[in-house]
């Protein structure tokens, strides 16, 4: 056999997703320039700042494409927000040289019943559950089992203990419905914001959220622009390295910064590290076999089958977050898409 | 079993289907190859049987094997019944 005829399967690694951060930043930078002045025609942009990667890079982009004094950050903190993003948020924001406005949305939340409308759906399945006690909901192991994504609720008492409990249909559904008031109270401040400002609302979510619907509808899906939706969650932190975001917030484990009890995104929601899930997606979109894909993951073929399988349903099963609200009949004088 | 089935069925068209049963499927149909139902359904189901037939349904017990299609569903709740 000459070395002309040996074929090697392509490896697939991590690799991959490395990107020329300088050249994919002047792509954004240019993107935004045109999509905020020339298609929106807004004057500059609002970026909600929650001490995290995604917006922290959000932000550093919409400076270098709009100026940093057409760039406002919002902080807003709720009653049960992690104390650490206020204080990272308002240091993207000195850092880069942008004013912010401190927007506490817990007393909105409260008018809103949202904390006791969640803490009534919780007691449906913990009865105890009340006043000082502090919760998150968590998938279960859907990588090493064929099980079905059914949320459970964990909960602390004001001592210590925890316990752990199915969430029926309805008080999923409840619990969900009350804590998405926070983040379509905070996409309302942003709305407010860009509105007396004549700005556009800038969206932060990046690929893994955008694709598998990681988002809610008219809260954080909501926006003017999404400058990183395209980006794989390693491709976000290679610019959040280049753009120079604090190391800090570079090596903040991503959380849902949404429940009392700290929660990350990988038991919240994709059931994977983020690595793993960012290079099992890359590998679904390019059509690579499974057996590269485990090779590259430390996966099984049959864990990263589980894995597919997650992220198809969760794309089919988010889909109408990503419509445009539908109508009868087709509206001639109105043109939904975007002008050059 | 053919009861237990019908009312399964009955259930899936009525309140996961919204009434509309397409091209129509079988109790043999996975709702998983076919996209059919999604957890939520699943969940629902799950309760759905648990007071229509009463009977306790631990955590373990919702895997693909026992709730993949109304076939599945039926025969895990006669065994259930059975095991009463």
């Amino acid at each position: 056999m000459t070395c002309t005829s040996m074929r090697t399967t392509p490896s697939f690694s991590s690799k991959v997703l490395d990107i020329d951060a300088e050249a994919v930043t002047r792509e954004i930078v240019e993107a935004t320039r045109k999509i905020v002045f020339h298609r929106l025609r807004r004057r500059g942009a609002v970026v909600g700042l929650s001490g995290g990667i995604d917006s922290s890079v959000t932000a550093a982009l919409c400076v270098g494409a709009l100026g940093k004094e057409r760039v406002l950050g919002l902080l807003m903190p709720e009653d049960e927000s992690s104390e650490e993003s206020p204080r990272l948020g308002s240091q993207v924001a000195e850092g880069l040289g942008i004013g912010y406005v401190v927007e506490d949305i817990g007393p909105t939340l409260k008018a809103l019943r949202c904390y006791e409308r969640r803490d009534e759906a919780i007691r449906k399945v913990i009865p105890e559950y009340g006043s000082g006690w502090k919760s998150k909901i968590v998938l279960p192991d859907l990588v090493n089992s064929s099980t079905y994504a059914l949320y459970s609720v964990v909960a602390q008492s004001p001592t210590g203990e925890t316990c752990r409990a199915r969430l029926t249909a309805e008080s999923y559904l409840a619990v969900v419905a009350a804590t998405n008031f926070k983040q379509r109270t905070r996409k309302m401040l942003e709305y407010f914001h860009a509105d007396r400002l004549w700005y556009a609302v800038a969206g932060t979510p990046n690929r893994l959220e955008y694709a598998q619907g990681f988002f809610v509808k008219n809260g954080d899906g909501a926006a003017d622009f999404k400058p990183i939706a395209h980006l794989y969650k390693s491709q976000v932190l290679q610019l959040g390295k280049y753009l120079g975001v604090p190391d800090e917030i570079l090596r903040r484990p991503p959380t849902t910064d949404t429940y009392s009890l700290e929660q990350s995104q990988e038991e919240f929601y994709f059931s994977l590290p983020l690595a793993t899930m960012d290079l099992c997606l890359y590998a679904r979109n390019h059509q690579v076999p499974v057996s590269n894909v485990a090779d590259a993951t430390g996966l099984s073929v049959e864990q990263v089958e589980r894995v597919y399988t997650m992220i198809n349903s969760k794309i089919s099963s988010t889909h109408y977050l990503h419509l445009q609200p539908q109508l009868v009949q087709k509206i001639d004088e109105v043109d939904v898409s975007a002008p050059d | 079993m053919e009861d237990i089935a019908q009312k399964i069925r009955t259930f899936v068209i009525d309140n996961l289907l919204f009434g509309q049963e397409g091209d129509g499927f079988s109790n043999e149909d996975s709702f998983l190859e076919s996209g059919m139902i999604d957890s939520m359904g699943i969940l629902s189901l799950v309760e759905f049987v648990t007071e229509t037939f009463a009977i306790s349904i631990d955590d373990r017990d919702i895997v693909p094997e026992n709730w993949d299609s109304v076939s599945r569903i039926a025969r895990f709740v006669q065994a259930k019944i059975i095991s009463v």
